[in-house]
């Protein structure tokens, strides 16, 4: 066991955590933000520089800080260590450098962007983007493709996160995409186009971060705030078959697997599931999806309160802070 | 001139083939190496002769080679790293168009140090003809029983493999090595696992560059104690270094360690002063990653005390004053040259050989260049400066890999000694519409700007 400060915070985790993952068992305000780690990927993260820390102690044993910011994300925990996330302007002013770099290249088309709404960069962008761009140049752009008979390749919108090509390497057969070309040339693609098929492809669309590999069988269908999530399962050979509906009335319009809270899927559904059973009569609904207040999803709907849960966040925050006044609770 | 070791016998004709450089002293190391002494022993030789690495970060060489995990059962591996793609360093073609046979020497010597059974020469893909030299001088060792099973008699055996890479600059940091060597796409891995420890295949992996390896031989030669003593301080031995641009006579130099700078750009001997009779604007120490310096810096440090080719006085003064010695990239310029045009020629390299694996560099690099072009081309305006050092720093420290600091680093130090030049082209686009501008119309800092 390792016991680690993030932002004034202590935690005990097991050795070879890495810094978010211990950041993710505190909890709130202090997980850094991750744009291409992916939990259920191994080998993800790294890559966006959007998890930045600072180290201002290495370990108990040799307490000198890290020379520069680390990515949280892909650096294990050292008993002793001493983290700043929130707490320190210098990652605060990296994180909002290392948006705008994302946002350069992105073409902000969240109005026709089939993922707005549920959108990691957006997210991210409403944190710490900023309203003007210092760009003034023309965007990089790319054409669409199909890269398999239900996925539709936006590369224009892509952040190059690499995720897609993990879950083709550990979920699927045989990866048939990748990245081609290189610098801010490089792209997702196939060689061939539709190329990707097999029955876990899908998954690339529910890992992806941004609007650049979407659904086809839900395009322009509805904004995702239209629509009703439900949690749902059926007998499924393949996967686990536990889905979330998303519901206009009767219908169902899209099948995605459940996201956690890091909106990182857990367990993964099959093309089945996703494409194939598009009828309330195929599922057992449980119901409805606990969606974050904060989400746009959310409509300001805001389902009851779970008081137990509640009392559990309590009681955690509680723990950490160590007998620390809570601030004030607003109601909102 | 002063002592050459790697370069002593570069003249003689025929130096690239074994009988001429075996009469002439070559692979004695191996022999001494392989017949009298340890492993270990080699390694303590490297140590005390305080050979620093010759390709760019001047990491001690001895110490690298005591990181190796040699508890692991996995097999070891020596890279040699010949992927030269700094602008403005040739020193490594140089060395080994000429005499390839130092190179497998110096391989041979440090893969028995290191107990590597297989060691490999990554080459860039356009020396494709240098590739073929290398593959010529390691027949020939292999025909004479210097490679192969039972070297010398002894029970040691070494594979040597050229491997061409595909002309990526990025292949060149030691990691995006590695993954091409294995065959994947060259981009940089994530540290640690360093690769003394999981390098290439998994496996305990040593990288040093051409010059280094080619050193080893002289160390084991002379005696680690002896090497120590060219040189001055924590900088040993003597240097390759690429001279270029304006200066009467370009080449490859063998200097010895703590020459002055001023010596060595004006002294017949090596760079022979500017050319044309004209004046020197500024130098670029160590390759186009390193930060560039006007003049009165590169001949004396911010104290007044005279410069030296050494590690430690071009790093005098930080990046505020000083600069780097890097991979020995020594890039003159004469007064008529453009220092806008130059930096903008440095990102759009940088630009172009970016990795795109992560983020600052990826969109940073492409958007420095834009800027840069837009400024050079006459339709910059103010604020692009300032737009500029905020862009270097955002990008400088927070990419994986050392090419988004190699990018940064000579945009922020162009701003910081030669802003006046950028602001002139800022408000004179029509002045600067001319690639050759500053030849037509010198720069004079004071009145160019004085009536705005």
């Amino acid at each position: 066991m390792a016991k680690v400060t993030i932002d004034g915070i202590e935690v005990e985790v097991a050795d070879g955590t890495t810094i978010l993952n211990a950041a993710r068992q505190i909890g709130g305000e202090v997980v850094p933000p991750a744009m291409c780690y992916y939990s259920t990927l191994k080998d993800t993260g790294g890559k966006c520089r959007v998890c930045l820390v600072k180290v201002t102690q290495g370990s108990a044993k040799d307490p000198r800080p890290m020379p520069k910011l680390v990515a949280s994300c892909r650096t294990p925990v050292m008993d002793g260590m001493v983290v700043q996330n929130i707490t320190s302007p210098e990652v605060l002013e990296a994180r909002k450098g290392v948006v705008e770099f994302l946002l350069l290249n992105h073409p902000l088309d969240c109005p026709v962007c089939d993922q707005a709404g549920e959108c990691d960069l957006q997210n991210l962008s409403y944190e710490h983007g900023v309203g003007k761009t210092r760009y003034e140049e023309d965007r990089r752009t790319f054409e669409k493709i199909d890269i398999g008979d239900k996925i539709k390749l936006h590369m224009t919108r892509c952040i190059l996160c690499y995720r897609c090509t993990f879950v083709a390497d550990q979920l699927t057969n045989e990866r048939v995409h990748g990245v081609l070309n290189r610098g801010d040339a490089s792209e997702i693609s196939t060689y061939i186009e539709k190329a990707v098929d097999n029955d876990f492809s899908g998954n690339m669309i529910d890992v992806c971060p941004v609007g650049a590999l979407t659904d086809k069988t839900f395009r322009f269908k509805s904004r995702v705030w239209f629509t009703k999530p439900l949690d749902a399962h059926r007998n499924c050979d393949k996967c686990c078959g536990k889905v979330v509906l998303w519901t206009k009335g009767d219908d169902v319009l899209r099948v995605s697997a459940r996201k956690d809270q890091f909106n990182e899927v857990k367990e993964y559904i099959c093309n089945e599931c996703r494409y194939d059973h598009k009828d309330m009569k195929d599922w057992t609904v449980e119901g409805p999806r606990h969606i974050d207040r904060h989400s746009v999803i959310s409509q300001n709907h805001y389902e009851k309160i779970d008081m137990q849960k509640l009392k559990l966040d309590i009681d955690r925050q509680l723990t950490f802070q160590k007998g620390k006044q809570l601030p004030e609770t607003t109601n909102s | 001139m002063g002592r050459q070791i790697l370069l002593e016998h570069i003249n003689v004709p025929g130096i690239n083939t074994f009988d001429v450089y075996r009469k002439h002293g070559g692979y004695a190391s191996v022999e001494k190496a392989l017949k009298t002494m340890t492993p270990d022993e080699v390694t303590e030789e490297v140590k005390k002769s305080g050979l620093r690495g010759r390709g760019g970060a001047g990491f001690p060489a001895g110490m690298k080679w005591s990181f190796l995990d040699r508890k692991s059962e996995k097999p070891r591996y020596l890279v040699c790293n010949a992927d030269e793609s700094e602008p403005g360093t040739f020193k490594d073609r140089y060395l080994m168009e000429r005499i390839p046979h130092v190179l497998i020497e110096g391989m041979i010597t440090s893969s028995y140090a290191l107990g590597a059974k297989t060691s490999y020469i990554y080459v860039r893909g356009e020396y494709m003809y240098v590739i073929r030299i290398l593959e010529q001088a390691i027949q020939e060792a292999y025909a004479k029983g210097f490679l192969g099973k039972n070297i010398l008699g002894t029970d040691y055996s070494l594979d040597l493999y050229v491997q061409p890479g595909g002309g990526a600059y990025i292949c060149g940091e030691e990691t995006a090595l590695l993954e091409s060597l294995e065959g994947k796409r060259g981009n940089p891995r994530l540290k640690p696992p360093f690769p003394a420890v999981a390098g290439l295949y998994a496996s305990p992996t040593v990288v040093n560059n051409v010059e280094t390896i080619a050193a080893v031989c002289s160390i084991v030669n002379l005696g680690g104690d002896e090497y120590a003593k060219i040189g001055i301080g924590k900088s040993t031995g003597t240097k390759l270094i690429s001279a270029s641009g304006h200066i009467n006579k370009p080449g490859v130099y063998e200097i010895e360690l703590g020459l002055p700078v001023e010596e060595f750009i004006y002294s017949d001997q090596y760079c022979g002063g500017i050319w044309k009779g004209r004046k020197m604007k500024a130098v670029v120490a160590g390759g186009s990653s390193v930060p560039i310096l006007p003049t009165e810096l590169i001949l004396k440090t911010a104290k007044g005390e005279p410069r030296l080719m050494t590690y430690e006085s071009l790093s005098d003064g930080g990046f505020v004053s000083g600069t780097m010695l890097g991979s020995g990239g020594f890039i003159v310029m004469d007064e008529t040259s453009c220092i806008v045009r130059n930096l903008w020629t440095f990102t759009r390299f940088y630009h172009h050989e970016s990795c795109g694996q992560c983020s600052p560099c990826r969109e940073g690099t492409g958007w420095m260049e834009k800027v840069l072009h837009r400024i050079e081309h006459g339709h910059g305006h103010e604020g692009d400066i300032d737009l500029l050092v905020d862009v270097a720093k955002k990008i400088e420290g927070n990419t994986i890999c050392p090419l988004g600091d190699a990018a940064a680093w000579p945009v922020a130090s162009a701003i910081r000694h030669f802003r006046e030049e950028f602001e002139y082209h800022v408000r004179y686009p029509e002045k600067v519409k001319n690639p050759k501008h500053f030849e037509l119309e010198p720069f004079v800092p004071a009145s160019a700007l004085a009536t705005v």
